[in-house]
């Protein structure tokens, strides 16, 4: 009798507490009248941090001119641009669009006789891709001269116009490139352009185009 | 007269640049035993040279997270990141360096980015390009190239995107807009015309921040195609790409 008295009460002295610190939740803790200040006044100096400026040069644009195997066509000069975008000194992103000039006739067109395509000979491409600079370090020329330079692979998709039609590429390579100057870079690079032709007879294909260009871009 | 306006536009100004030297270039001073310079911007590239305690570097330019600085005697060489940040500069602060950071990703307002896939069979080249306007709300554009064993053709529309949990780390999205697409069917096809015809967009998708200013996202969308015929038509797009922020 007397224990459950007991946690009766305790029960009950429990529940008015917690109903008691629900009251008073909001507002400030109680201070004496007269109370003194703080014995040290926090006079926090607001600091501006200004990024400094400097200049980023995080882009390069080039241009490049070179040779294309168009199959089935023969081989063309080619021109184009580039333009690239450092994500990271290892990683970078490029946007690429290149033409040739007329293309010559393929071996059927010759045996048949007859130009099938006319005027749309050109080989046309653009295409996005991503490269990374595998063997990043120096290049010596005789005893005296050391230029930056860099080993790359890519990998990208893209369009390409030929003759009539357009054909979703894929576009793999490895590049080297030279820097003569912190802002000039010097490029040599492989790429294969490959994509799926299909023929009137309704015959597919996998068609391989290999580029070689040589190429400058300025970093900025 | 002229002294008092040359002290007040000395006083007015010499707070905001205490940090840039004579040439105009930002001014840092080596805190740590010593800063390596390496020959270009990256770890492959030898070091060469070696800036003292004390001394006093100008930081000519960045590319990615390398420094090119030059040093008293006019060594110039560059620097990483983490190093550079690990000066002072000449008022003796930190040097305070711009690092993109998933905090800034959070923060971003333009987007502009490229994605890959398959729009009904055919594939699809596409750059897309946003402004966020609030955490949640967005409006992105985007122009697709499209090419197919059938037809080619382009394809732009407007939407308005919402990503109801942007702090995710994989963070969805949904999207709703219109905008126009273009059939050309291949020349290896004998007849029927190009045509034009205005679409409607529904999609989602996720998207999640890599690094720097680098964030990958993945999508799918639902093209409703309202045709001059009788019947619209529906395509369906998966796609996948990368994006960047400012």
């Amino acid at each position: 009798m007397e224990s459950r008295l007991r946690v009766f009460l305790l029960i009950s002295l429990s529940a008015v507490m917690a109903g008691c610190s629900l009251f008073g939740r909001d507002e400030p803790p109680m201070t004496e009248p007269g109370a003194s200040k703080p014995v040290i006044s926090p006079e926090v100096e607001r600091r501006d941090v200004r990024k400094p400026k400097i200049d980023a040069e995080d882009f390069k644009v080039g241009a490049f001119a070179g040779l294309i195997s168009v199959e089935d066509f023969g081989s063309e000069t080619i021109y184009g641009a580039r333009a690239s975008y450092l994500v990271t000194e290892d990683l970078f992103v490029e946007g690429t669009y290149a033409r040739t000039g007329s293309l010559g006739l393929t071996s059927a067109e010759v045996l048949a006789g007859f130009d099938l395509l006319g005027d749309n000979r050109e080989y046309e491409y653009y295409d996005f891709s991503l490269g990374y600079n595998l063997l990043p370090g120096e290049t010596f020329i005789g005893r005296n001269w050391a230029f930056n330079s860099s080993l790359y692979v890519i990998g990208g998709a893209g369009q390409t116009s030929l003759g009539l039609d357009d054909y979703f590429t894929l576009t793999f390579g490895a590049g080297y490139q030279v820097l003569p100057t912190d802002w000039l870079a010097l490029d040599f690079g492989v790429r294969d352009h490959l994509f799926e032709i299909e023929f009137t007879t309704g015959q597919k294909k996998n068609t391989h185009n290999i580029e070689l260009t040589l190429g400058f871009s300025v970093f900025f | 007269m002229r002294q008092l306006i040359l002290i007040a536009v000395l006083v007015f100004v010499s707070p905001v640049t205490p940090a840039y030297g004579k040439s105009g270039h930002y001014e840092a001073v080596v805190t740590e035993p010593f800063l390596e310079l390496h020959t270009g911007p990256g770890r492959g590239f030898p070091v060469f040279h070696v800036v003292d305690r004390g001394d006093r570097i100008e930081i000519l330019k960045r590319r990615t997270d390398w420094f090119q600085v030059r040093t008293a005697r006019g060594v110039e060489g560059w620097v990483r990141l983490e190093e550079m940040a690990a000066t002072l500069d000449t008022a003796g602060r930190p040097t305070a360096i711009d690092d993109p950071t998933e905090e800034d990703f959070m923060g971003r307002r333009w987007e502009v980015g490229l994605a890959v896939g398959d729009l009904d069979g055919a594939s699809v080249i596409s750059l897309n390009g946003g402004y966020r306007w609030t955490r949640n709300l967005s409006t992105e554009m985007q122009v697709g190239d499209i090419s197919g064993s059938f037809s080619d053709g382009w394809l732009t529309t407007v939407t308005i995107v919402h990503q109801p949990f942007p702090e995710w780390r994989l963070s969805p999205y949904a999207a709703l807009g219109t905008g126009m697409i273009h059939i050309e069917p291949k020349a290896t096809l004998v007849s029927t015309e190009d045509r034009t015809d205005q679409v409607g967009q529904v999609g989602v998708g996720v998207r999640t921040y890599l690094s720097r200013r680098f964030m990958f996202r993945a999508e799918y969308n639902s093209y409703l195609v309202f045709t001059s015929r009788d019947d619209n038509e529906e395509l369906d797009e998966w796609k996948a790409g990368f994006a960047f922020f400012f």
